[in-house]
């Protein structure tokens, strides 16, 4: 509670940065919205000043029947539901690893984490290059030591090396929080569960699951979010051959490669759509932490 | 857990956990290593674990080939300049989330979120266009911009919760005591929230700094940072291993230290308080 | 100075009105006390006083001049908070010249001003620490440095000694006294205590939803509560309220008897009934007696160690002349 002028004073405070937000949301989503329903070809001649053509939903609907779409979609359903798996399962028990006492506790803690700061382009280029190289990779040399015959990694199993080189990135994300969200657990609950005669694995389905509840589910949202729009890690690997074309990255095409806008724009706002489902769902219980 | 726990038991966990943490951190350290390999010591078969000649030619030539430096002063630029900037408006916006908090708070620091899960390929083209229109591409100060207003929701977020743990009577001490608003922001709640203010500025450096959809989008030679300078290793130039090790590590390192000193703010910035 | 005067203000935090129209006049050099339960708006009403909340509509006047719309700054008024709220980060020297040098004084003029303050509140031994080096009393006397340095022209006092440790607050409630009679400053103090409020005002105010239910000195209050509600709050022990037969009985919908104006009699009293809880205290005795006949359980002062334990009979003669009479309203029938 405050007076008048405070709360004068706190709106113009405010101003700069809500002002500056709701530029940045509606000026580029509105001309996204106008792009997706014009034909916008500007390697044709197309242009703004010179008025594009309205062609109302045709881009939407070529979007959706043209013979990417339909496998893009899949690409990135597999690729974000394996990345969130392997984070989720491995983040789980990594945390709760982590939880017990162990030495060079802060160490190993900065080894899991180092992952989350390489910036994106490093990542995949290290895992392409010193990692999956068919010939001079680390796992190629595993391979071979074990006698079996190396593998192209990124055209043979591309999908699953954007898997990999992801879950790398993220398990150190879902392995803070998980453990932060353990760290907080109640430890009389854990002993008053066990003189209750409850097993460590009852203990666990129980206890400490429900107990990650929250936190599982801000993981999975979080990472849906940033994963739909994953684009370096595609761009410098693959540059979306071999199946791992995204919606993100076969948007990006068409947009850049093809400058097709409209169609572009199109796809842009489905995904934006798709995002901002997710996005609802995150709302609600950050909202709910706020009261 | 408060209970001892045996001295075998903790043996077990702490080989295990080593363990895992090694493979985990194993391709940074690879890469490291391998950046003071020369190109051939590099894809040696068997691989060199630390036989080897110890070299610092990759670093030399990785500067003289692409001019390592020039890229990272505009990252430092740009992470550092869209981090301040994003800082000095969410100060205030963040004070009066805090202090003044009205019943439309919610909803708007909630829709600044919203905005941040806007997917940027949705965007591209719209954003390309203002960028040429005002002759921003390829400029510091567009990126500048487009990554503040990118981490703002972030910055104002992780200002707010840590505010909130100001106690308000504080601030109306110092109303009481005659400080203006101007004073009251500058020599009461700024100190008071330093703490707070400089994990905030050091997460969202960290977030500008690894941002590599704006950044390989919309910089081509002179306003490249280092995303996108490792971006040009994409393409093989015959054998490169030690080089691009090299280039790898300049890109990271710098992150990597001051990472370490952000691993609690992450978990409250990234997950905009709803873990603690 | 340091008269104000509060005409006709209501407070309405959206459609709630937490305080309706009051008038209410503290003189200059007064030390008032506002008492109440918690969610009575006490603190709301120091806040409006301060400045710190806008009134909804009345005028607040200070020394005469409207000063409904000044800012805190302006209003020439020092206020002491719950939680001290002392900046973390500045020495104690520095907390206390702070007003000072928001007001820009020159720096002489400070250091001579929280030298004095620190002299007077025995603040000298530790006037280079941070507040968080400081135990509960400390504080305290800091944040009442901080106050007096401005040389004000009233005190606001919001709650000051709840977080501190019982024997702390008795020590703090004299000091506080102490300053108020040699400063002679005006004082306008909250709490939710009606013994800081029966031992330091010269004048309380008792409130209740935001209503003045009486206003009067100490001992007025206690003789002569206007309403149930204030006999209720003041005096401790509570008030024995009683209603029905024997309420009817003196032509009244409620007597009231404290505690200590209850006689404990040999035999058969006029009323009977049978121990329940006896506290001992040493200097005096509270029985809390059952079975009386009389609706209520009833608390008696017994002077001395009296040895009735539970169980035992006892038999009571409440004093005539010491009787409160309330009407059906709750208010006292003269």
């Amino acid at each position: 509670m405050a007076t008048k002028a405070s709360r004068s004073a706190a709106r113009i405070m405010m101003a700069p940065a809500v002002v500056l937000l709701l530029g940045w949301m509606l000026v580029p989503l509105i001309l996204t919205l106008w792009f997706s329903f014009t034909k916008y070809l500007p390697m044709r001649g197309d242009s703004i000043e010179r008025g594009l053509d309205w062609v109302g939903f045709d881009n939407y609907a070529r979007f959706l029947s043209s013979s990417a779409f339909w496998p893009s979609v899949q690409t990135t359903l597999v690729m974000v539901g394996g990345v969130l798996i392997i984070t989720l399962v491995f983040g789980i028990l990594l945390a709760m690893l982590l939880d017990q006492p162990i030495w060079g506790q802060g160490i190993v803690r900065i080894l899991v984490i180092a992952p989350f700061f390489v910036m994106p382009t490093v990542s995949a280029l290290v895992w392409k290059n010193m990692m999956m190289d068919p010939v001079n990779g680390i796992f190629s040399h595993l391979w071979r030591f074990f006698g079996a015959e190396p593998i192209a990694w990124l055209q043979d199993a591309s999908l699953t090396s954007i898997i990999m080189i992801a879950s790398w990135q993220w398990l150190p994300f879902a392995t803070l929080i998980l453990l932060t969200a353990i760290q907080s657990l109640d430890s009389e609950q854990l002993e008053a569960a066990e003189i209750d005669g409850a097993s460590p694995l009852s203990r666990f389905f129980y206890i400490v699951l429900p107990h990650l509840g929250r936190a599982i589910t801000i993981v999975t949202l979080i990472q849906t979010i940033f994963l739909l729009s994953i684009f370096a890690e595609i761009f410098v690997t693959t540059g979306g051959a071999f199946g791992t074309r995204t919606l993100t990255f076969l948007i990006f095409q068409r947009v850049i490669d093809s400058q097709n806008i409209g169609l572009g724009s199109a796809g842009g706002v489905y995904a934006i759509i798709l995002a901002n489902i997710v996005a609802i769902f995150l709302m609600r219980i950050v909202g709910k932490n706020l009261d | 857990m408060a209970r001892m726990t045996s001295t075998r038991r903790k043996i077990i966990t702490t080989a295990v956990a080593w363990a895992i943490g090694l493979v985990i951190f194993f391709p940074i350290f690879w890469t490291i290593l391998t950046s003071f390999k020369t190109e051939a010591q590099a894809i040696n078969d068997p691989p060199l674990f630390f036989n080897f000649d110890w070299t610092l030619e990759n670093y030399i030539s990785v500067q003289e080939r692409s001019d390592y430096l020039r890229f990272l002063w505009n990252s430092v630029a740009i992470a550092g300049g869209s981090t301040l900037l994003g800082t000095l408006i969410a100060i205030p916006a963040a004070w009066s989330m805090a202090f003044v908090p009205s019943v439309r708070t919610k909803d708007i620091l909630l829709w600044m979120l919203s905005t941040k899960m806007l997917p940027a390929v949705g965007v591209l083209y719209p954003i390309s266009l203002i960028f040429v229109q005002f002759n921003l591409l390829d400029t510091k100060l567009g990126l500048i911009v487009v990554l503040m207003l990118i981490n703002l929701p972030i910055i104002v977020w992780m200002l707010y919760t840590y505010f909130r743990e100001i106690p308000g009577e504080i601030l109306e001490a110092a109303r009481m005591d005659g400080a203006k608003l101007r004073q009251e922001l500058f020599y009461v709640l700024t100190p008071m929230a330093i703490p707070g203010i400089a994990s905030t500025l050091l997460l969202n450096f960290i977030l500008a700094w690894n941002e590599a959809f704006w950044t390989l989008n919309l910089t081509a030679a002179k306003a490249a940072p280092l995303t996108a300078f490792i971006a040009s290793y994409s393409s093989p130039e015959g054998l490169f291993f030690a080089k691009l090790s090299a280039a790898s590590t300049m890109a990271i390192a710098p992150i990597l230290i001051l990472g370490w000193f952000s691993q609690k703010q992450l978990v409250r910035g990234l997950t905009f308080g709803a873990v603690k | 100075m340091g008269q104000i005067e509060l005409k006709q203000v209501t407070k309405s935090f959206g459609n709630t009105q937490v305080i309706p129209p009051l008038d209410l006049t503290i003189h200059e050099g007064e030390f008032t006390v506002f008492v109440g339960p918690s969610g009575c708006g006490k603190s709301t009403l120091l806040r409006l006083i301060a400045g710190l909340e806008d009134i909804s509509s009345g005028h607040i006047e200070i020394d005469g001049t409207d000063a409904t719309s000044l800012v805190p700054a302006k209003r020439g008024l020092a206020m002491v908070f719950q939680s001290y709220a002392l900046y973390p980060h500045m020495s104690v020297r520095k907390n206390i010249a702070f007003p000072l040098k928001m007001a820009k004084m020159d720096q002489a003029e400070i250091d001579k001003r929280v030298n004095a303050a620190a002299e007077v509140l025995n603040l000298k031994d530790y006037i280079d620490r941070r507040p968080g080096q400081l135990s509960g009393g400390q504080r305290q006397r800091v944040a009442i440095g901080r106050a007096i340095v401005r040389e004000p022209s009233a005190f606001l006092f919001d709650e000051p000694l709840s977080n501190l440790d019982a024997a702390l607050r008795v020590g703090m409630r004299l000091e506080i006294s102490e300053l108020h009679k040699r400063l002679k400053t005006t004082m306008v103090y909250v709490t939710h205590d009606q013994v800081e409020a029966m031992t330091m005002a010269d004048k309380i105010v008792v409130l209740q939803a935001g209503v003045i239910e009486q206003i009067g000195s100490p001992l007025e209050l206690y003789r002569t509560p206007r309403n149930v509600f204030v006999a209720g709050f003041i005096g401790s022990p509570k008030m024995n309220l009683i209603t029905g037969e024997e309420a009817a009985k003196y032509d009244a919908h409620t007597i009231g008897v404290r505690p200590e104006h209850i006689d404990v009699v040999d035999g058969e009293g006029e009323w009977n009934g049978t121990v329940g809880v006896a506290e001992h205290l040493g200097s005096d005795t509270f029985f809390h007696i059952h079975n009386t006949g009389l609706g209520e359980m009833l608390t008696v002062r017994a002077i001395g160690d009296v040895s009735l334990k539970h169980g035992d009979k006892i038999g009571l003669n409440p004093r005539k002349n010491e009787m409160h009479r309330f009407d059906a309203a709750g208010l006292r029938i003269a």
